[in-house]
């Protein structure tokens, strides 16, 4: 990112950025950067917070003020910790129950049940926040559900529509599958949101498994972009290394 | 965070890795401008997000493509498709604006903090490669031109 400041910089227009990762910032030097100590995916650092996204902008915009540069400058304020664990734990317990075994039903079913049992928890996240990010496929989530489990059962599976190519197809039903359940689970007791949601979704869910298998299909498909959809789109490195032969030099 | 230190060794190597890919930049460019009181303010994101009806991001030479966020857009239209599953996406689901800190902007143009938002501001999916990403930049340094804008936020994801 900072190179776009770069260039528009260089266009004549002065340009102030938030900056995530120092080391990239400090490497490429754009004219103006406030490094944030913020996890990835959060550059304002606290949703639902005006005051405190609103220090965060005041600071950035501050280095306008700036004579010289570059400028990199540290933006000292922490992201309160309020994601306390309750006394008996129950914070990270899941009230729903995704224990039973994912072959004892299908991979299918098992989604279908998982989607299910979340029904009620999405639908009050959309009517809390009035907005849902799960809409990238056009698909509702057992469509999504049963698309994915039928791609893995077999892979000449083909796209749910013509004018979406089928690695697109996987990324974005994937993406909206994941984003049911993460937008359910941030409204349920003891809500589950950034790593530890992370950590939920792959480690406890059927969902979780079954995209870990379909990380696998990707990876024996003929098709290389499908191949490098399951390499590299799929399972965050925090999670899963990036397999042997997979381009490390891509940018995400 | 994310201090690398406190990153797993995958998402180290990952970050890492990406310094080599930076090219080496010549010269230092440095705009000046009036107060911050008097100037016009455009937002532009390498996040990925576009409103729900926009083409989503695809891989290839299309990553390049820019979206383009109305000025008077509702954050809650606002989705993400980025190609990286490698950050964390439930901040955004909650709040828009701890991405795409629109509302904020306006507060500020609302308290005479900036004079103006631009008409326009700009989405960029950050995976894209930077070789093919420096004509899209200059492209939208015209459009922010005409715009009459005199100041760019980016913020990253």
């Amino acid at each position: 990112m900072g190179a776009l400041a770069r260039w528009l910089e260089e266009e004549g227009i002065p340009t102030t950025q938030i900056s995530l990762v120092r080391e990239h910032t400090a490497a490429i030097r754009p004219p103006r950067a406030l490094w944030v100590p913020f996890i990835l995916g959060r550059p304002l650092g606290v949703p639902g917070d005006p005051a405190f996204q609103r220090r965060v902008l005041r600071a950035a915009l501050s280095l306008f003020d700036a004579t010289s540069g570059p400028v990199l400058e540290d933006y000292a304020e922490e992201v309160p910790v309020t994601d306390q664990p309750e006394e008996d734990g129950s914070v990270f317990a899941c009230p729903v129950n995704f224990s039973r075994p994912v072959e004892a039903e299908g991979l299918a079913g098992e989604l279908l049940r998982e989607v299910a049992a979340l029904a009620p928890w999405y639908e009050l996240a959309v009517s809390r926040r009035r907005r849902t990010t799960a809409t990238l496929s056009g698909l509702g989530p057992a469509e999504m559900a049963r698309f994915l489990a039928g791609f893995i059962a077999d892979p000449t599976t083909t796209s749910y529509r013509d004018d979406v190519p089928l690695p697109l197809a996987l990324r974005l039903v994937t993406q909206d599958l994941k984003a049911y359940y993460l937008e359910a689970a941030a409204v349920q007791p003891g809500a589950r949101v950034a790593l530890e949601a992370r950590e939920w979704f792959w480690r406890s869910t059927g969902a979780g498994q079954a995209f870990l298998r379909l990380r696998d299909v990707c990876l024996a498909h003929p098709d290389d972009t499908v191949k490098g959809f399951g390499a590299r789109s799929l399972v965050p490195l925090a999670i899963a290394p990036r397999p042997a032969g997979a381009d490390a030099l891509r940018r995400y | 965070m994310p201090r690398l230190a406190e990153l797993g060794q995958w998402e180290r190597e990952l970050l890492l890795q990406m310094i080599d890919e930076i090219p080496a930049f010549s010269g230092q460019p440095w705009v000046a401008g009036p107060p911050l009181d008097e100037r016009r303010v455009a937002l532009i994101t390498t996040s990925g997000i576009h409103r729900r009806d926009d083409v989503a991001y695809a891989d290839g030479a299309v990553a390049n493509d820019y979206r383009v966020i109305p000025g008077d857009v509702d954050a809650d239209d606002l989705v993400m498709s980025h190609l990286s599953t490698n950050y964390d996406r439930t901040g955004f689901q909650q709040d828009a604006n701890v991405v795409f800190p629109i509302d904020r902007l306006r507060e500020l143009a609302d308290e005479g903090v900036i004079a103006s938002l631009a008409r326009y501001h700009y989405a960029f999916m950050g995976a894209a490669r930077l070789p093919g990403l420096e004509p899209k930049a200059r492209e939208v340094a015209g459009l922010l031109k005409r715009d009459a804008v005199d100041a760019v936020l980016l913020t990253p994801v």
